[in-house]
């Protein structure tokens, strides 16, 4: 029915177990993403699903692959790799929207140092050097 | 030469990923490399920074550690999700001086932090080189300072600088 009744123990066990592992850490990622009660804390959850949750899965499939059809299959790590260098942008464009809106609407909630942006910092920073300076020199 | 094919690495790239997405045969071969073709000049208009690798051989050691360093927070971020409400986790925001300045180096850096579970970019600074980043346990503040200045920073410097 399912073509696999031949495979041989010592494939089918990898594979099994890496599917499981990946099936695991993706549903205990869901898990967390439900769960966490803060937007940043919630970023982390899916990286598990994204990481070794893929990444197991993709590899159990190109071993199976691989077995059956008798020649080294790896197109899943195509897969891999579009969802490994996807990950930064989703991920950055979020924790920075709510960092924004955070600043924006609700400072309070953030610690102290994080209620300027970096750049606004270094501004004042450097207005402030200069100014030192400016009296320094009229002095 | 470099008129014609902008980014050679980009190209090559591109025609191996799709000779392994369609079949290996002579037609494909032109196909993808008129798309590879097409997209290297598509990437010459955006006009990125160039990237020019100088060291080969740190790159193998880089995956090695970060397939090693990836396994072990899926394993620590999935313990502390699991037990969630009954440990007592914090999170929280940590900045972080750079010196890298390369753009490329800096994209590998991201991918490296957002890929790893744990850790997450939040905001940096071209002007002051700092990096904040959202960290989900907040005890291990000093392993990630420690990793991403001691270990991965070094290894892209060597790669990219």
């Amino acid at each position: 029915m399912n073509g696999f009744e031949g495979l041989p123990l010592w494939i089918s066990i990898p594979v099994a177990l890496l599917v499981m592992l990946g099936a695991t850490l993706t549903l205990i990622g869901a898990l967390g993403f439900v769960q966490l009660s803060s937007f940043y804390d919630r970023l982390h959850a899916p990286t598990l699903g994204a990481s070794w949750g893929t990444g197991a899965i993709i590899l159990a499939s190109s071993i199976l692959a691989t077995y059956l059809q008798q020649r080294l299959v790896v197109h899943e790590l195509v897969i891999g790799l579009c969802v490994l260098v996807t990950i930064p942008v989703t991920l950055m464009l979020l924790g920075r929207t709510a960092l924004l809106r955070d600043r924006t609407e609700n400072p309070t909630a953030l610690p102290e140092k994080m209620r300027n942006s970096l750049d606004a910092e270094d501004a004042a920073q450097q207005e402030q050097e200069a100014e030192e300076r400016a009296k320094q020199s009229s002095a | 030469m470099i008129r014609l094919i902008p980014h050679p690495l980009l190209s090559v790239c591109l025609v191996v990923i799709w000779m392994m997405l369609t079949a290996f045969s002579p037609g494909h071969f032109l196909l993808g490399s008129a798309i590879a073709l097409f997209a290297g000049w598509a990437m010459a208009a955006l006009h990125p920074p160039s990237i020019h690798i100088r060291r080969w051989s740190v790159i193998p050691k880089l995956i090695w550690t970060l397939f090693f360093d990836i396994l072990q927070s899926n394993a620590d971020v999935a313990k502390l999700i699991l037990t969630n409400g009954r440990n007592n986790r914090r999170s929280a925001f940590i900045f972080i001086d750079l010196k890298l300045k390369n753009p490329n180096a800096l994209a590998a850096l991201a991918i490296i932090v957002s890929s790893t579970p744990g850790t997450a970019w939040v905001e940096y600074s071209s002007a002051s080189n700092r990096l904040i980043l959202h960290i989900f346990d907040a005890t291990r503040a000093d392993h990630y300072h420690h990793v991403l200045s001691d270990v991965y920073e070094p290894m892209l410097m060597e790669i990219f600088e």
